[in-house]
């Protein structure tokens, strides 16, 4: 299926939720969808026959600088051989996303890896620790914004 | 007249009652974060009743060097390649691959064939040297010692290879964008050559001294079961993935560079040991990947277009502003690389989806119900490298 149709077939079905999306003109075609949507939106890719997105290949969290965070899901379809992107907006003040970890245990990982990196809180997940960073680190380092602390349980971080 | 119990409790020196309801709760273990078998620096924390395995809790990041912020941070594209290389330091030139075909991309530049058929060359020779590795080293954790130096020796051989043509032999900084350091050596083609068909005997004596021997199949066979449905929801990759049976590899099912001009197969697990998926099958499509790795290379050679390989290196790197994700096959699995460019000379954001990092989730749920030293043997066969996944 060709990425205008993945489009249409998300956008008939769920309307609203499409906020906005680009498939001319880009290298990844993408979708972006509201950040309480993406689950069912989710679900629907993977349970619909002629989707079949089976497989989560990517989730990234990004910073815009200027207080606005993302969340990008990029998809492929194992059984069909085709891809689309997904992507969610959010807010540092209101950095809250829907996990799709029960759709693709994928995003478990990815979840925690961008809930460490960048605070976005992805809702309805399991386990939100960090993964990479000590479990008692402040601050969320792949922010632009990001200032590396002079200390760190008494030792000096920057080196 | 007293029970056989209550004789056995009047005995000097015993617990009442001790032996028959003995005291049985769930009890943690950590294992690592230095346990020689786990192949770096992880720790595993294990709930364990008796020897069974309840559950399994990885906890990483001891390797952790922000490779995305240090990507950020870089003056120009062409500098992100030796952290690159630094990821999964057994496989470097796989590495670097990827993230030199998602640069191409994004600044639609063609590179030459030859180029790429030494690109090709140089990945496979690499997955030949990091199986290599990760078959040695998985029969050491087993506890056969010999098949690890025979691993050694024949991996040294690439090494060399790499050596004569770039001059590092583990962290190369080869590829580039729009091209390669240097060009092969005067007489690479009769080198690579020779290797072939020293490397084909080698494999028929790795799969009498290791794949077949009693031993290792008793320890391997039917543990660590990852049927393929499972292997694709958690995303596994690579010969996780094809171990459970699943035919996927991206450079048959999303051909990259020039593997479309060339001939392979693409081994699968079929459960001849045991079970579909299980420990043996991983380790058995490795074997077989080489045999195929082999015959791609002795291909590209033959093919190998006359040329220049700097011909297409971009004076000045700045992409417009744009994202691509490219994912390519590494001997782990499948890495993707999500580079986000904004107009500049630096990278706005990389995003490096490692094979490692998104194979060990898997480790929770093959290793729940299995014996403590089994434990050993899946991490062995999930083969990964903490480097990549920390970065």
């Amino acid at each position: 299926m060709i990425p205008q149709e993945i489009h249409d077939n998300i956008k008939t079905r769920f309307g609203d939720a499409v906020v906005e999306a680009k498939i001319d003109g880009v290298i990844d075609p993408w979708v972006k969808i509201a950040p309480d949507k993406i689950k069912e939106v989710a679900l629907f890719l993977r349970d619909d026959e002629a989707l079949a997105f089976d497989s989560l290949m990517c989730l990234s969290g990004i910073d815009y600088t200027g207080g606005k965070l993302g969340v990008v899901y990029h998809l492929h379809s194992i059984k069909w051989n085709h891809k689309i992107t997904l992507k969610v907006d959010v807010t540092v003040e209101n950095p809250h996303c829907v996990s799709v970890e029960s759709v693709w245990k994928t995003a478990n990982w990815h979840e925690r890896e961008a809930f460490d990196m960048y605070g976005i809180i992805f809702d309805e997940h399991p386990d939100l620790r960090r993964i990479l960073m000590p479990y008692d680190w402040e601050g969320h380092p792949l922010r632009k914004d990001y200032q590396v602390p002079e200390f760190y349980n008494g030792m000096k971080v920057p080196y | 007249m007293e029970t056989l119990e209550e004789k056995i409790d009047a005995r000097p020196m015993t617990i009442p009652g001790f032996g028959r309801a003995l005291r049985s709760e769930e009890m943690v273990i950590n294992m690592g974060p230095q346990h020689p078998s786990t192949h770096g620096v992880l720790r595993l924390e294990l709930i364990v009743d008796g020897e069974i395995v309840v559950d399994a809790i990885p906890h990483i990041g001891y390797l952790h060097r922000c490779f995305e912020k240090h990507a950020e941070h870089m003056t120009n594209y062409q500098q992100v390649i030796p952290y690159c290389d630094r990821m999964d330091y057994v496989a470097a030139m796989n590495a670097e691959f990827g993230y030199v075909v998602a640069c191409e991309k994004l600044l639609n530049i063609k590179v030459p064939e030859r180029v790429e058929y030494i690109r090709v060359i140089m990945a496979e020779f690499q997955r030949i040297a990091s199986h290599l590795i990760a078959i040695g080293t998985y029969g050491m954790d087993i506890g056969a010692f010999t098949p690890f130096l025979f691993c050694m020796r024949d991996r040294e051989a690439i090494l060399d290879i790499f050596e004569q043509t770039c001059g590092a032999r583990l962290l190369y900084n080869y590829m580039w964008i729009g091209g390669l350091s240097h060009d092969v050596p005067a007489d690479f083609a009769e080198k690579v050559k020779r290797f072939c068909k020293m490397f084909r005997g080698t494999i028929k004596e790795l799969n009498n001294l290791l794949s077949y021997n009693k031993i290792f199949v008793e320890r391997t066979a039917n543990v660590g079961v990852l049927p393929a449905d499972v292997a694709i929801n958690y995303g596994a990759s690579g010969p996780v993935l094809r171990g459970s049976g699943v035919k996927f590899d991206l450079r048959k099912n999303d051909p990259y560079s020039v593997y479309d001009k060339l001939e392979f197969e693409i081994p699968t697990g079929k459960g001849l040991k045991g079970t579909t998926g299980d420990c043996w099958d991983r380790y058995m499509v490795r074997v077989d990947e080489m045999e195929q790795s082999v015959n791609i290379i002795e291909q590209a050679v033959d093919k190998l277009p006359p040329g220049d390989v700097q011909s297409a290196i971009p004076k000045r790197i700045r992409p417009d502003a744009g994202e691509v994700y490219v994912r390519t096959e590494t001997p782990k699995g499948e890495i993707g690389y999500y580079v986000v460019a904004d107009g500049t000379a630096s990278p706005f954001r990389v995003k490096v989806r490692p094979p490692c990092f998104v194979n060990l989730a898997v480790l929770p749920a093959i290793s729940r119900g299995a014996m403590i030293s089994d434990v050993i043997a899946i991490l062995g066969s999930v083969d990964i490298v903490l480097g990549e996944v920390d970065r």
